[in-house]
Parts: C-alpha cells; sequence; structure tokens
C-alpha cells in the first residue's frame, strides 16, 4: 500500500509533540515522564497496558468472574483468545494467561477473565478469593489462535473441560442468538462446579446451543470412543477442545486416527510444564549454547568452567552485578534453598552467582 | 511481559562489567563467603600496626555459629516480605515525587522569598529521599523481589552525577565485599581523606580538614571520580592496560554525559521555565543539591569511621567464610540513633551495621532487627557502635584533623616527619605524588 504524504499540519504537529516530549524527558530525567503521569493516569493512551479491576462476580465456590477496564491502548481481542495479566500477589508479581470470557468491543469497554482457584494456584487463589475492585493490574494484548473463522462454520462441536469452557463462552458471547448448529459436551466433577451453569442452561434453551454437561464424579471421564454415538456427526464438524492436558491428547490421537487433524482446533495453556529437579542444563539463548551443570555449582561458575564469561561481581549474592533473565525454567538459591521458576512468556531477572539450574534454565546471555 | 521503558543512560552490557571481570573470575573459584566453615584452619593474627585482630577473641567454632544465627535472621526476615514491604516503597516513591513536584512548582515563583524557602526546602528534602531511602536501596537489589521492572536494580537511575552502573560496581561489589579492608575498601577515605592508622600518609592529607569539607559539598561530583577511580587512574595512566584504558574512557564518557544531563535540568531547564525568577530558582536547585550532598556525606561518614569502628589488613580476608565476612561487617560498620524520621531520610543507613549484614533486605526492616544484632554482637564481647549523627560526625571530623598528620614514630614526633617530607620535596626528590595503589585493578 502506498501511503499519501503526511500533511504539512499533520507533520508538524507530530514534531511539535516529539519537541515536547524530548523537554519534558530533559526536565523529569533521571526518570521519564511517564513516570510522573502514571502517578494520575495509569490508563491514559500511551502508557504501558495497564487496566484495573471494575467488578467481581463469583461464579462457584472456586471461580469468579474479574471485570477488569483496560488502559487506552488495549487493541481489543477476538473471541477465545486470551490475555496476559500481571498482579501484585503479597507484594510479588505475577503473571498468568487466561481466556477472555467477556463480549469483545462491549460498550463500556470493559474486558472479563474467568479464573477458577485450583490447588497451591498463588494467582488464581489470590484473584477468585482475594482480589478487590479498584485494583491495578498489568495487561498484555490479547493473544492466541484458538479462535472461530469467518465466516463461522456451519456446524461446530465444543469440547471443553473444566475451566476449559472459558474462552468457549467467550466465542459463545460473541456469537448471534441463532446461526451455527453448534454441540457443546462439557465436563465438570459435579454439577456445583460448572462454571456459567445457568447461562450455559439459558443458551440451550434458547437454541444457540445443544448442551451436554457430563458430571465426572458420577458419570466418569468422557471417552471419546463414545463420539459417534453422542454426537453421530462429529466427523462433519469443525472442532475446538480446550481442557485438561490429558483429554487435548486424547482428542489428538482421535481426530489424527480419524483423519481428520484439519478441523480440530485445540487450546494448551501450559506448554511446558516446569518441575524443579536437580542440576540440569543450562541455556544461553544469546550464544545458542548449551551446558550441564549440577545442582550444586552457580550457574555464574558452571558457565565459566564452559567458557563463557557472563557479567559478575561479589559471587556471594549481595551485590546484584551479575543478574540475568530467566525466560524459563527454575534455579534454586544455594542459600535457601527457595526454587524460582519462570514459565514460558515469563522475563524473570536471576542472580547467576548464587543460583543453580534446577531442572533447566534458559538464560538471555 | 511488559517491560520498563528503556533508560538510555544505563546500559547492562556498558564496558565496565566486563573489565575487572574478567580477573574476578579467574581469581577465587566458587567463593568462600558461600559457606559457613572454613575448610582449612584459620587464624586472625595482629594487624601490621600492632593493633589487635578485631576478632581474634573468637575461636572458629563460634564465629561459625554467629553465622548460622545472622543466616536465619536473614531467612526469616526475607520470607516474611510480602505486601507490606511493596506498599511502604511505593509509598515512598510517591511521596517522593509528589514532593519534587510540589517543590518545583513552587519554585516557579521563587522571586518571592517565602516560596525560595519553601521551594528550596521541600526540593532538598526530595532530592535526599530520592538518593538515600529509594536510589542507593533500590539500586542495592533491596526491593527486586517485587518483580516490578520499573522498581529493579537492573532498571533504576537516580538523580546523582554517577550512573548507576558505575556506582553499583564500586559501591555494591567493591566497597560491600570489601569492607574497611585496608587497601581494597577504596570507600575507607575514597582515596582523598587518611581515616586509619594503619593508612600511609602523604603529605598530601595535611589538607584534609579542608579537602573533607570540599568533598562533602560536592559529594555527588566526589562519588562520581571516586567511582571512575580517577585519582588513581589518572596517577598510573601509562601503566594501565589498552582495555583498562577503553574501559576507563568509556565510562567517562558515559559519566559526563549524565553530569550533562543532570545539570542541563538543575540549572538551565528548570531555571528557564521559571522565567523571570531564572536566578532564584539556579539558586534554589544547586542549594538543594548541596545540602543533599552534605546530609548524604554525613550520614555515609558515620557510617564507617567513627571511634570504635575497626579496619582489616588486606591479607586477613584471604579465604574469608561467611562468618569472618559477617563479622567484618558488623565490626567494620557504625549506626546513628535517632528518630524515624532520621531513619528515613538517611535511607535507614543509620542501621548501616543491618544494611551490611544483609545488603539486600529491604531497608524499612533494619529496626526490627537491629536489637536482636546488637544482642547477639554484645554477647560475643562485640562493639556495637551507635549514636547521634552529630555526636559521630564530630568524630569522624576530628579524626580527620588528627590523621592529617603522620603516625607517631620511634624517636620522632609527628611534625618531625612532616617536616622531613617537606623537605623532601623542596628538594625536589618528590615524595608527596607517589603512586597509589589500585585496589580493584592493579593488585588484582
Amino acid at each position: 500500500m502506498t501511503a499519501a504524504p503526511p500533511r504539512p499540519a499533520r507533520r508538524m504537529t507530530a514534531g511539535l509533540a516529539e519537541g515536547v516530549w524530548k523537554l519534558a524527558s530533559a526536565i523529569a530525567t533521571p526518570v521519564l515522564p511517564d513516570d510522573y503521569l502514571d502517578m494520575f493516569a495509569p490508563l491514559r493512551a500511551g502508557a504501558e497496558l495497564r487496566g484495573r479491576i471494575t467488578a467481581i462476580h463469583r461464579e462457584t465456590a472456586d471461580a469468579a468472574t474479574i471485570v477488569i477496564t483496560p488502559g487506552r491502548s488495549w487493541a481489543g481481542h477476538v473471541p477465545g483468545q486470551y490475555v496476559r495479566i500481571g498482579i501484585d500477589v503479597n507484594g510479588v508479581r505475577q503473571w498468568r494467561a487466561y481466556s477472555l470470557t467477556s463480549l469483545a468491543g462491549a460498550p463500556d469497554g470493559t474486558i472479563a477473565i474467568t479464573p477458577k482457584a485450583i490447588p497451591d494456584g498463588v494467582v488464581s487463589n489470590h484473584l477468585v478469593h482475594n482480589a478487590r475492585p479498584g485494583t491495578l493490574v498489568m495487561l498484555d494484548q490479547a493473544i492466541g489462535d484458538f479462535t472461530l473463522p469467518t465466516p463461522t462454520p456451519d456446524k461446530i462441536l465444543f469440547i471443553t473441560g473444566g475451566s476449559g469452557i472459558t474462552p468457549v463462552m467467550g466465542m459463545l458471547r460473541n456469537l448471534p442468538s441463532a446461526g451455527a448448529d453448534i454441540v457443546l459436551l462439557h465436563s465438570a466433577p459435579r454439577a456445583e462446579d460448572v462454571v456459567f451453569a445457568a447461562e450455559l442452561a439459558e443458551r440451550d434453551r434458547s437454541g444457540q446451543i445443544d448442551l451436554r454437561v457430563r458430571h465426572t464424579d458420577t458419570d466418569g471421564m468422557l471417552d471419546l470412543a463414545d463420539l459417534d454415538r453422542e454426537v453421530p456427526d462429529w466427523r462433519e464438524r469443525q472442532a475446538w477442545v480446550c481442557g485438561p492436558t490429558g483429554l487435548l491428547d486424547a482428542a489428538e490421537l482421535h481426530w489424527a486416527a480419524n483423519d481428520l487433524t484439519d478441523a480440530l482446533h485445540v487450546e494448551r495453556f501450559r506448554p511446558t510444564i516446569i518441575e524443579p529437579g536437580e542440576g540440569g542444563e543450562i541455556t544461553l539463548l544469546g550464544s545458542k549454547l548449551t551446558i550441564d551443570a549440577d545442582g550444586a555449582t552457580p550457574i555464574l561458575d558452571a558457565a565459566e568452567d564452559a567458557g563463557v564469561l557472563m557479567k559478575s561481581g561479589c559471587r556471594m549474592g549481595i551485590c546484584f552485578g551479575c543478574v540475568v533473565t530467566m525466560r524459563q525454567g527454575a534455579v534454586r538459591d544455594l542459600r535457601t534453598g527457595e526454587i524460582t521458576t519462570a514459565e514460558p512468556g515469563d522475563e524473570l531477572p536471576i542472580q547467576t552467582c548464587i543460583n543453580a539450574v534446577a531442572g533447566s534454565c534458559d538464560l538471555e546471555v | 511481559m511488559t517491560l520498563a521503558p528503556e533508560r538510555s543512560a544505563i546500559s547492562p552490557t556498558a564496558p565496565h562489567v566486563t573489565q575487572a571481570q574478567h580477573v574476578a573470575a579467574e581469581q577465587h573459584r566458587l567463593n568462600t563467603r558461600l559457606s559457613l566453615e572454613g575448610g582449612a584452619e584459620r587464624t586472625h593474627p595482629p594487624k601490621k600496626s600492632g593493633r589487635p585482630n578485631p576478632m581474634g577473641h573468637l575461636t572458629n567454632e563460634q564465629i561459625e555459629a554467629i553465622g548460622r544465627e545472622l543466616d536465619a535472621i536473614r531467612a526469616e526476615v526475607m520470607a516474611s516480605r510480602g505486601a507490606r514491604d511493596a506498599a511502604y516503597i511505593r509509598r515512598v516513591i510517591r511521596v517522593q515525587r509528589g514532593l519534587e513536584i510540589g517543590s518545583r512548582a513552587v519554585l516557579l515563583f521563587s522571586k518571592n522569598k517565602y516560596a525560595w524557602l519553601a521551594g528550596t526546602a521541600g526540593l532538598s528534602l526530595a532530592k535526599i529521599l530520592e538518593n538515600m531511602e529509594i536510589g542507593h536501596n533500590v539500586l542495592h537489589g533491596q526491593w527486586d523481589w517485587m518483580r516490578d521492572p520499573k522498581i529493579h536494580s537492573t532498571s533504576w537511575d537516580w538523580d546523582m552525577a554517577s550512573p548507576a552502573k558505575q556506582w553499583q560496581h564500586s559501591h555494591n561489589e567493591l566497597h560491600h565485599t570489601y569492607t574497611n579492608v585496608l587497601g581494597r575498601d577504596n570507600d575507607l577515605g575514597y582515596g582523598l581523606l587518611r581515616v586509619d592508622e594503619d593508612q600511609p600518609w602523604e603529605l598530601f592529607h595535611l589538607g584534609q580538614p579542608i579537602w573533607h569539607l570540599i568533598n562533602a559539598m560536592f559529594f555527588e561530583y566526589g562519588i562520581a571520580a571516586y567511582d571512575l577511580e580517577l585519582r588513581g587512574n589518572l596517577q598510573n595512566w601509562d601503566e594501565l592496560s589498552e582495555e583498562e584504558k577503553a574501559v576507563f574512557k568509556a565510562n567517562l564518557h558515559e559519566m559526563l554525559g549524565k553530569i550533562r544531563k543532570q545539570a542541563m535540568k538543575d540549572y538551565v531547564l528548570h531555571p528557564l521555565v521559571s522565567g523571570p525568577s531564572f536566578l532564584p530558582t539556579l539558586l534554589a536547585n544547586f542549594t538543594a543539591n548541596t545540602v543533599r550532598n552534605i546530609w548524604s556525606n554525613t550520614v555515609i561518614i558515620c557510617g564507617h569511621f567513627p571511634d570504635g569502628i575497626d579496619t582489616f589488613e588486606t591479607d586477613s580476608i584471604e579465604g574469608e567464610t561467611r562468618g569472618e565476612w559477617y563479622l567484618r561487617q558488623m565490626l567494620g560498620s557504625g549506626n546513628i540513633s535517632g528518630s524515624k524520621f532520621t531513619h528515613i531520610m538517611t535511607g535507614n543507613l543509620s542501621h548501616q551495621i543491618e544494611h551490611h549484614l544483609f545488603p539486600d533486605m529491604p531497608s524499612n526492616r533494619y529496626s526490627e532487627i537491629s536489637p536482636r544484632i546488637k544482642a547477639l554482637m554484645e554477647r560475643n564481647d562485640l562493639h556495637y557502635v551507635t549514636g547521634p549523627v552529630l555526636k559521630q560526625a564530630y568524630q569522624v571530623y576530628r579524626k580527620v584533623c588528627r590523621l592529617a598528620l603522620p603516625n607517631e614514630e620511634p624517636g620522632r614526633s609527628r611534625w618531625s616527619v612532616v617536616r622531613g617530607e617537606l623537605g623532601k620535596v623542596v628538594k625536589g626528590k618528590g615524595g608527596a605524588r607517589t603512586k597509589r595503589h589500585l585496589p580493584s585493578t592493579a593488585d588484582a
């Protein structure tokens, strides 16, 4: 595309704005004008993307919908996508990804996620049980390709388990009340565990979906071999599956066995599970080098043994001169035994002089 | 993940992080300070001047036990960091920024003398908070645990002549590792003052009662020069390797850029914005910087130079264990007593002993552990040095005056040593400008 040259007036305004910003930066140094603006308008256009929790609705005993007003830089989302949110839990910023369950382009500009508190889930428990309206959270733009194509397929099969219903709910709320032929097979342990139970039943009654809910505590897990009986025309449907890893693996096998891989779309939230171990592989992303190290050797020393001189300082954990960014993996503090893990998508600064690899770790070196 | 915006002043790969590190890497594999147990039998002989080794009265087992006790205190506090602490530092930052904006706004009308006084006082306070409770402590990594990329030792920059990374190298790494070790810790007098009998005397020190006052007034530039190791590097220029010269030049360039930006802000832009109050605003900014300089200098000299604080021989730290390192931190530091306001205005460096034991512990927690540290030291016959700021600062000034003269030598008075040295200079034999040690580079 050839862009028309900007009109002189526009160019002048742009130049002026840039000049004003430069001046403001020179006046605010060593901090940035943003640091002052953030005090008054954290959600303004051009600021780092944040959001403010405006409402919290309980869904089940351990699930809640968190309504967030995103900052002006929010670029919108496609139903089915997820958003990474960073929230301070007991003073520590934690990042997690949650499917968006809200109407895309809601009139009040809000978005919503519906986390389910999982055992030992630091963030999900905080969101469901402790978060309060008014809290500022960090956001990333929505991402994910677990979305419906345009035009919407005529025949759709959704298979969901537990909180796997959330991206599908995001899609249903954004679909017209009639049109596609949609079957939704949802599994949850018990009736009271079904998130959005009332709304799903209503959509079933109104004819938007054909809902079959399975209570796995009494009915057992869904066996995909039964699909022929449950949904005889499943082969003609585009399928979206979201739920526990076991369900996703089974679906991939089943669709592949029927030569229908193209018709299957799955959402995996945790492509890798970080399991801390003793020692392991240190991957230096910059130099594309992998080093094997034991669990008693600081990463800094392991790298030096392998001929890589990383930045270093006191070598006893006090000066923070050796801090590098861990992109994923786990490390163990040799002084305290404390484990620090980074999931894919995280950028976690760690001290290399007092941490040893615990399983594996990818470092930006 | 959303990252802190780029701050051009800091580059994580700036040359100064490459140089000394290579040497350090070869020098000690697996730092002995990571361990509480010293492999070989450790001894603590007296100092060269004949003064006793400050930890000489303790057995190795006692030192190990002290180390374990301090490790436990650290673990306990670090595990309890949480929302309350995070709220504290964010509140201090908010108050500081509010105070700075408010004061600068008042200074727009500083032709009026009441506006000038109020604005200057506010700005001085804001600059002190910014440097001490916020800047110094954030740059120590005390708040890294919050995982907030904006309040992080890798992204913070402060209202000082020294670029954060250069200061972190000379302060966090060298001073905090080699605290009060003669010839290794440049903070012992900043290469300018003689503050310990065991430091060699030069004719230059005759003027130190005055150098000390000038240094206090322009402290931020003193620190900048010190971070560059300016004096040592210039005096030994011909002996530096090409790499060392390149590092020095790169650091100097970075430093001058920072100083230019800082001066532009305080001495050009803000006065210009004030229009008719140009000169009063300029004077206000200079005053605030000077007040901040004198205050931070006062706090910092009280941390290591008052009476009763010990120094250590260069070779006494060879193979030092973590317990011995802890001991050196406790014996080499002194506190300032005072109100809660005093503690905050000193950036909690009034708890210098606690800070030196645990440099990465959030500063708001030092006061709660100080009774336990004091009890531990007293139980082990170690002197917990503390006192009001004026008393401590007076002791330091008295010492600076006393040590301006050389130590007494057998059969010679202090003045006759001075006369002898002066005589050499007059005869042209030099002596006043002898080559000095470069603790972190030449020695290593």
